[in-house]
C-alpha cells in the first residue's frame, strides 16, 4: 500500500477546499453522519425540490479522507435528481466494497473515483464512506 | 530488582521484533493494550496444554490442579495490590465489566433519588456510561469535576463537587488521554469524610505504578490484565470485603451458588459469589505471570525508564512548532501517555501515515468524548510507552511526524 495512492493531489485539494462548507438558508433535508469510533462528524444539508437536489452543503470536522469525500460528493450531487444521487451513492459504496471494479461502470463518479484505493487501507474505509451513507439516510428519511 | 537491560527486555516480547509495512514495528499504543512477554504466552499455553479443567468442581487431578492454579493467581493479584484478603479479589473479563459490576450490584442498590455521583471530566466512557445509567434509573444526579489549565485536578474542585449528598465518587487514577495522575488518596480521604464510597479506575495506573489499596484506602479498584502484559479477557475487581458481602451478585449461574432449589438459591461466599460460570483460568494464570514479570523488573526501574521516555518525547515534540501537547508539562506529574494535535493534519491522517513507517499510535477521542469536548479538541493523536519502548523509537516517531507534515503543507 502506498500513501501516494490514498493521499492523492485531488483528495488533498478537496480536503482543504471550503467551497461546500457552509449552511444553506432553506435546507429542507438535514442529516448528521458520525463515526462513533473515531469522531468524524458531519452534517449534510440539502435543498430538494421536485425530486432534484437543487443545492447541497456540509459542515463538521474529520480527517482529510472524510472531509474530501464529503465535499466531492456534494459537488457531484448538486443539480442531480434524487434518484441519480441514490445511484451515485450506491455506486460509490460498491466501488469501495470492490463489488464494481470496471472503470467504465465507475465513470459517473467522476473525480470521486480517486477513493477507489481506499479499499486497500481498511482502517480508513469508514472515513471515505461516511458522507455517502449519510446521504442515503437523508434521502431515505426525506422519502419516508 | 534485576538490572534494567532494555535489549534483554525487548527480546522477551516476540511481537516487538516483527515488521509492519516492511518497517520495524514501533509500538506506541500501550495505553490501549500492551504486548505480552514470552513467559506470559508460555504460562497460558502450558495451562491449556497440561491442565485445562473446569475449576471448583470435580475430584479429578486436572480439576484440582486448575483450581489451585486459578486460586494461586488470585493470591498473586491480592499481594500485587496489597489487599487484605483474596476474598476481595474478583476476576472479571476486564475493567469495564468490573465497573459494571459495581454500578449494578452497589450503585443500583445503594444510590437513591437525589443522591449525587461524582466523576472527573477525563473519565473513560467505561467509567461514565454505567454511572449515567445508575443516575437515570435512580433519579440521582451526575456531577463532574473539571480540570485546571494544567489539565490537572485542583483539590479545591474536589472539595466543591463532593458534598454531603455524594454517595459515590468514581475516578481514574491516571487519565488515558492526558496521562494526568490524580490525587486519589486525598480524594478518598475527603469523600470518606462526606460518607461516600470511592471507585478507582486503575486501568491506566496499575500497570505503571505501585498500587496499594490499603494505603489509598480505596473502596473499589478495577483494572484490566491486557494493559499490564497479561492476556485479553481477564480483569480484576477489588472491593472492600464488608462492601462486597452486602452486595447482591451481578451475574447468576453456575459456580456462584451454594444451594439451588426449584424456587430459591443461596449464593456462594466471596469471591465466588461474583464469578458466575466457568472462569477464565488461562487468563488469570497469564495475568499472574505478567505480574510476576513486572515485579521482577520492579516499579522503581519501570518508573525511571518511563520518565526518561516521557521527558524525551515531550522535548522532541516541543521542537515541532505545529504540534500542540495536551496535559501537564512536567513529566513527573503524568504517566507515560502524551496526547497531541498537529496543525492542519487530522489525527486519523497522522495515524495512517505514521503506520506506513511502522509506528503504531492511537488517533481519535480515546473513548473520552466528554473530555475531548471540554478540551475543544474533537480528536487527538496519542502515544503511550511501556517497559520496552526506547529513545530510538521516539526518534523514529518524530521523523515520521515530520513526514506527515509534508503531506499537508
Amino acid at each position: 500500500m502506498s500513501l501516494e495512492s490514498i493521499y492523492t493531489d485531488i483528495i488533498l485539494e478537496n480536503s482543504r477546499s471550503d467551497h461546500n462548507r457552509k449552511h444553506l438558508d432553506c435546507a429542507n433535508c438535514i442529516e448528521r453522519g458520525h463515526n462513533p469510533s473515531c469522531g468524524d462528524d458531519i452534517v449534510i444539508e440539502l435543498i430538494i425540490k421536485d425530486g432534484t437536489v437543487v443545492d447541497a452543503a456540509f459542515t463538521g470536522s474529520g480527517c482529510a479522507i472524510s472531509q474530501a469525500s464529503t465535499s466531492m460528493m456534494i459537488d457531484l450531487i448538486r443539480s442531480k435528481s434524487v434518484d441519480e444521487a441514490k445511484v451515485l451513492a450506491d455506486t460509490f459504496l460498491a466501488m469501495i466494497k470492490k463489488i464494481i471494479e470496471e472503470e467504465s461502470d465507475l465513470e459517473i463518479l467522476e473525480d470521486a473515483i480517486a477513493f477507489k484505493n481506499i479499499s486497500n487501507m481498511p482502517a480508513r474505509v469508514k472515513c471515505a464512506v461516511l458522507a455517502w451513507h449519510t446521504l442515503k439516510e437523508a434521502i431515505k428519511r426525506k422519502q419516508a | 530488582m534485576r538490572n534494567f537491560d532494555i535489549e534483554k527486555i525487548r527480546n522477551d516480547f516476540p511481537a516487538l521484533s516483527r515488521y509492519v509495512h516492511e518497517k520495524p514495528l514501533v509500538y506506541l499504543d500501550n495505553a490501549a493494550t500492551t504486548h505480552k512477554p514470552q513467559v506470559v504466552l508460555d504460562s497460558v499455553a502450558d495451562y491449556y496444554r497440561s491442565f485445562n479443567a473446569n475449576p471448583h468442581r470435580g475430584a479429578h487431578f486436572l480439576g484440582v490442579t486448575a483450581t489451585e492454579l486459578y486460586e494461586a493467581s488470585r493470591e498473586t493479584v491480592r499481594d500485587f495490590i496489597n489487599a487484605s484478603s483474596s476474598n476481595e479479589i474478583i476476576f472479571t473479563k476486564n475493567a469495564t465489566e468490573a465497573l459494571n459490576l459495581i454500578a449494578y450490584s452497589y450503585g443500583m442498590v445503594n444510590i437513591e433519588e437525589g443522591d449525587e455521583i461524582v466523576l472527573c471530566i477525563s473519565e473513560h466512557h467505561s467509567n461514565i456510561v454505567p454511572w449515567q445509567n445508575v443516575a437515570k434509573s435512580k433519579k440521582a444526579s451526575l456531577k463532574y469535576m473539571y480540570l485546571d489549565e494544567n489539565h490537572t485536578l485542583d483539590l479545591k474542585e474536589v472539595y466543591r463537587k463532593i458534598t454531603d449528598k455524594t454517595k459515590l465518587v468514581s475516578i481514574a487514577h491516571m487519565s488515558n488521554v492526558l496521562g494526568t495522575i490524580y490525587p486519589v488518596k486525598e480524594i478518598v480521604e475527603y469523600a470518606h469524610q462526606k460518607g461516600a464510597v470511592v471507585v478507582i479506575d486503575g486501568a491506566q495506573s496499575v500497570p505503571h505504578m505501585k498500587t496499594d489499596v490499603r494505603y489509598i484506602d480505596a473502596d473499589f479498584l478495577v483494572f484490566s490484565g491486557h494493559k499490564l502484559m497479561g492476556p485479553m479477557g481477564i480483569g480484576v475487581l477489588y472491593g472492600r470485603e464488608e462492601l462486597l458481602l452486602g452486595m447482591p451478585p451481578f451475574l447468576m449461574g453456575g459456580d456462584m451458588i451454594e444451594y439451588v432449589e426449584e424456587e430459591t438459591t443461596t449464593y456462594a461466599e466471596l469471591p465466588y459469589k461474583f464469578e458466575a460460570g466457568t472462569p477464565n483460568v488461562g487468563g488469570a494464570i497469564g495475568l499472574a505471570a505478567a505480574i510476576e514479570y513486572l515485579s521482577e523488573i520492579g516499579f522503581e526501574a519501570l518508573h525511571k525508564h518511563e520518565i526518561e521516555l516521557t521527558t524525551y518525547a515531550l522535548k522532541r515534540l516541543k521542537e515541532l512548532p505545529y504540534v500542540t501537547i495536551y496535559g501537564h508539562k512536567n513529566p513527573e506529574q503524568r504517566g507515560p501517555v502524551i496526547s497531541f494535535s498537529m496543525k492542519g493534519c487530522h489525527p486519523h491522517d497522522v495515524a495512517s501515515i505514521v503506520d506506513t513507517y511502522g509506528v503504531a499510535l492511537r488517533a481519535g477521542h480515546h473513548c473520552a468524548q466528554p473530555l475531548m469536548a471540554y478540551l475543544k479538541a474533537p480528536a487527538s493523536s496519542r502515544i503511550s510507552f511501556y517497559i520496552y519502548n526506547t529513545i530510538q523509537e521516539i526518534d523514529i516517531l518524530i521523523d515520521s511526524l515530520k513526514k506527515v507534515r509534508k503531506w499537508f503543507l
